[in-house]
């Protein structure tokens, strides 16, 4: 593969504009239970039935922290190679909504529990390093609802004060590819590490877009402007998009850019805005009194440090080690915890440069073509690996496990059982082999005549006739083998 | 007999114990004095029907156990009772009841007590004269035209005419202290952490602290027995053992250090009152302690620092009061307004000024040269006390700068109400036990306190040099029943 160059940029009429792009993703902390009460987090359940007293910030009510969601952003930020603070502190972020009970949110403004770190990506064009600022804990709001009555707003609370990590990238990332595998790798390192589901749809993972241009070979930042909550990939890419080119648009034509918040507006493919700096919210902010500084001892550092599952950059350097891969059929097989997972189970036992070309293949041409996530493949690792291990045995042949693998599809059958029912298992037995070479040569004698002198095309004729006749079964190297040895 | 209700709490659980009395009896007498102190305005809501109820089934038990058996008690309206009314004093909670009982109101009603009604306090306990309370103004027993001091006004003045064995208030700035003070009664917050915050309504959190008030410094060891320990559901309380107050309490101070804080004597300060503390100091003395004169130099910083950083808090803290959920609400074209309205007409003028300086201090721009002060102030406090603590036991002031005011004297000039904490304030910022106990009068035969102030979780010690002076002092309430 050549490698490419990157080449995003802005083309203006007055040159070219680089764009410069920070994230801020909100991840929801994969916990059973809230981040400062004891109510559910399930997903889709019924309005209002995960509501606890303090979620509802009824009198008197004081949060407590849950440990586990300590944890799982400890783990967070180690998986993002990330500085994890002795000492934090949760402060409060006051503003009114309805779906703020509080009338605050509690989460960490100075003192957040982990500090800087790094996420690696693989673009076509090499690998980009793009740094992580913070990391902190959070709670979420509940959810108004404003289109199920003309007059009156509904609020769900069972979303309020669940577990969120705010993940505020550096200026860092330069295009919306770079904004797609930073996500996509980050969502991958939460998953390996099971701290957060990455659901999108669910509204797990969300965030608020930074974007600014400069010309090319200017050092400074432009004013840069927040795009919010935005909650599919596709659509941060084309907000990005869109936003980029309206500020070079701006920025030719002797404009200013406001540092303001903006709305994606998916339906029109556009931004607006949604309120200036001067409008910005004072949040007021100051240390929660309710809470003291979260502090953390070093051995649950350690202690976490050592439980950590591979993580998939550590995966890749070992599968292309360990596994004779290339880089690229590795980051493939890393890019999902669930492929690796796949992966690995196939390769119990059989040829794993062979698995990594039947799944990146063969499985995943039927995935996509039936839309299907790796999880939900139809055919089973075991079987895929009994396969690999039939074909490497010389049981059947690679065409004949094409066939094998399809009929498999059905059901998650087992290759072994579909290969013995119809009798497909590859005649390797030379003396087999020779009386069908021996059939074919006399029926063709003419040909023989012709080949020996000179047609030595004619040799892919005899070849096609042995699997013909073996009805595809003949290990086609062995016919060759022999082919050769009775034709000269 | 006695009346009954004249009976301290200690000797009420020991008379139903030996079956002196019923709890039905106790009960019905503390109604029958309480149903005719209309004029002391200290009930927001009554509780008499239930609490017969619960002392005749009390009655039919064979063994009476814990440390309060059978004796009903009337709390501030700020505690979170389960299926009973609490208001806060605020227009904005008039009609809130709550479906829990906050932890320390749950400690005392499984050491045997119960609910004999709800106080009245200064809204969302900001006020130093139970003026502020949205179901109006009470009453101090001493006089008909005085305050019995804020913010837990109601249970002070219902303590002192006998129309609850004793009570448990709040004390976020000196609202036990300063009320015991004013109505000859004892009033101990404890040390920060000390008792659960969990159900309590908060006004401001890192310096809100329930605590008992009492007829006497051994009813107090006994009420501060019961509500005290430690609650996972409040991660700001300490996992310290509850000492046995009551069976340690002794009135000899031999060889105890008292401090005595040169930055207390203030200017203007009423001779009865300068009188007091030497008297106080005279007492101790007496019980075999050690004077020693201290400082502690930041002292004049703590007021300011303390309306900084109990607004700051509040207007937090108050925020949830939206009209959304609970409470009252008011109408409006959209949600803003409809919180402007419900904001507007629920809060009285006395939150309002405290929403908006809290707010003000915590705004950008103004954290640093505000709040952000104010915190190091408060540390250079806690410092002063630490400093002094290594060399003292307890230290001695008097509780107030001056005895109960008249109603409306400093209604409209807040400054010169702040005032009135000023000796009780630094001990909440530095988050300490600290007790007044009654041991005199001024010229007007208005009770003063002294206040005793002492290491953190050492309330034992206090509470020793109380009962010391007490036992010297040998103080009595002294009013006409004008009310009933």
């Amino acid at each position: 593969m050549t490698e490419k160059k990157f080449d995003y940029l802005i083309k203006g009429e007055k040159g070219n504009w680089e764009v410069i792009i920070g994230l801020e993703v909100h991840a929801q902390v994969l916990s059973k239970s809230k981040l400062f009460s004891s109510s559910a987090t399930k997903f889709g359940a019924e309005p209002n039935s995960q509501v606890s007293l303090v979620d509802s910030a009824f009198p008197g009510m004081l949060p407590v922290i849950n440990q586990f969601c300590i944890e799982q952003s400890v783990k967070t930020g180690l998986g993002l190679k990330a500085k994890i603070n002795l000492k934090s502190v949760f402060d409060r972020k006051n503003y009114f909504y309805a779906d703020l009970p509080q009338g605050y949110q509690i989460s960490q403004y100075k003192n957040p529990i982990v500090g800087e770190g790094e996420v690696i990506l693989d673009m076509p064009y090499g690998t980009r390093k793009i740094g992580i600022e913070r990391l902190h804990l959070e709670q979420d709001a509940g959810k108004s609802i404003h289109d199920m009555d003309p007059d009156n707003t509904f609020v769900d609370l069972n979303r309020s004060g669940v577990a969120l990590m705010e993940i505020v990238s550096k200026p860092d990332l330069r295009s919306p590819d770079e904004v797609n595998a930073y996500i996509r790798k980050l969502r991958s390192i939460m998953r390996y590490l099971g701290t957060c589901d990455g659901n999108m749809q669910e509204g797990s993972l969300r965030a608020d877009v930074n974007v600014s241009v400069r010309k090319i070979g200017e050092k400074k930042f432009g004013t840069r402007c927040e795009i919010k909550n935005v909650n599919s990939i596709k659509f941060m890419q084309m907000a990005i998009e869109y936003e980029a080119k309206r500020q070079v648009e701006l920025l030719e034509g002797n404009k200013q850019i406001d540092q303001e918040t903006r709305l994606y507006d998916t339906k029109k493919n556009t931004t607006r805005s949604m309120r200036s700096k001067e409008d910005a919210h004072d949040y007021r902010y100051f240390p929660d009194p309710d809470l003291l500084p979260l502090n953390l001892k070093q051995s649950l550092i350690d202690k976490l440090k050592k439980e950590l599952p591979e993580l998939p950059d550590e995966k890749k350097e070992r599968f292309i080690k360990e596994h004779n891969l290339s880089s690229y059929e590795a980051n493939i097989l890393v890019s999902e915890k669930e492929i690796s997972n796949y992966y690995e189970e196939v390769i119990k036992g059989c040829d794993k440069k062979l698995a990594s070309n039947w799944i990146a293949g063969e499985l995943f041409a039927v995935l996509n073509k039936k839309n299907l996530s790796i999880s939900q493949s139809p055919v089973s690792a075991k079987n895929l690996s009994t396969l690999i291990k039939m074909i490497t045995s010389g049981k059947i042949s690679g065409k004949i496990a094409k066939n094998v693998f399809e009929k498999m599809q059905d059901n998650d059958k087992d290759p072994q059982q579909i290969v013995e029912k119809e009798g497909l298992t590859q005649q390797s037995d030379p003396k087999e082999l020779e009386k069908i070479i021996y059939q074919v040569l006399s029926k063709n004698k003419d040909k023989v005549a012709q080949y020996k002198s000179g047609k030595e095309k004619l040799f892919g004729y005899f070849v096609g006739e042995v699997m013909k006749v073996s009805k595809g079964k003949a290990n086609p190297q062995l016919v060759n083998e022999i082919l050769k040895v009775k034709l000269k | 007999m006695a009346n009954i209700s004249d009976f301290t709490l200690t000797k009420l659980v020991a008379g139903i114990k030996k079956k002196d009395f019923t709890s039905q009896e106790v009960t019905e007498s503390f109604i029958s004095s309480s149903e005719k102190s209309k004029k002391l305005n200290t009930y927001i809501t009554k509780c008499f029907d239930e609490a017969i109820s619960t002392a005749k089934n009390f009655d039919k038990k064979k063994n009476y156990k814990g440390l309060l058996a059978g004796v009903p008690i009337a709390v501030k309206d700020l505690f979170c009772t389960k299926n009973v009314k609490t208001t806060a004093g605020s227009k904005i909670l008039h009609n809130f009841t709550p479906t829990y009982e906050s932890t320390v109101t749950n400690n005392l009603w499984s050491q045997g007590s119960f609910l004999l009604g709800k106080l009245n306090c200064d809204e969302f306990a900001m006020g130093s004269s139970n003026e502020t309370s949205f179901f109006g103004n009470v009453t101090n027993p001493f006089g008909d035209k005085l305050v019995p001091g804020g913010s837990s006004g109601g249970s002070a003045s219902a303590l002192a005419a006998n129309l609850t064995p004793a009570t448990i208030g709040t004390d976020t700035g000196g609202s036990i202290r300063q009320p015991a003070s004013f109505t000859g009664t004892v009033g101990l917050k404890p040390t920060y952490g000390r008792c659960s915050r969990w159900g309590i309504v908060a006004f401001a959190s890192s310096l809100d602290q329930a605590g008992p008030m009492t007829k006497n410094v051994e009813d107090c060891a006994l009420l501060l027995q019961a509500m005290s320990g430690y609650d996972p559901k409040d991660s700001t309380s300490v996992d310290i053992k509850v000492d046995n107050y009551s069976s340690k309490l002794t009135d000899k101070a031999k060889g105890l250090k008292i401090g005595i804080p040169k930055e207390y004597r203030v200017e203007n300060m009423p001779d009865a009152i300068d009188k007091l503390w030497k008297k106080g100091i005279d007492y101790l003395k007496d019980a075999g302690a050690i004077i020693k004169n201290i400082s502690l130099p930041h002292t004049k910083y703590a007021l300011p620092a303390y309306y900084i950083v109990a607004p700051a808090e509040a207007s937090s803290n108050l925020a949830r009061y939206d009209g959304v959920k609970y409470g009252h609400r008011s109408k409006g074209n959209n949600l803003f307004e409809m919180y402007e309205n419900t904001r507007s007409e629920g809060f009285g003028d006395e939150v309002k000024r405290r929403i908006l300086i809290g707010t003000y201090v915590l705004s950008s721009g103004y954290y640093d040269a505000y709040y952000l002060k104010a915190q190091k102030v408060r540390q250079l406090i806690k410092n002063d006390f630490d400093k002094a603590f290594n060399d003292i036991d307890a230290i001695l002031t008097p509780s107030t700068p001056s005895a109960a005011f008249k109603m409306g004297d400093k209604k409209d000039d807040p400054v010169s109400m702040y005032l009135n904490d000023i000796f009780t304030v630094p001990i909440n910022l530095a988050g300490l036990p600290a007790i007044s106990v009654p041991a005199g009068y001024d010229k007007n035969d208005l009770p003063l306190g002294l206040q005793l102030i002492g290491k953190a979780f050492d309330e034992q010690t206090i509470l020793n040099l109380s009962l010391a002076i007490e036992k010297r002092a040998d103080f009595k309430r002294k009013f006409k029943v004008w009310w009933s």
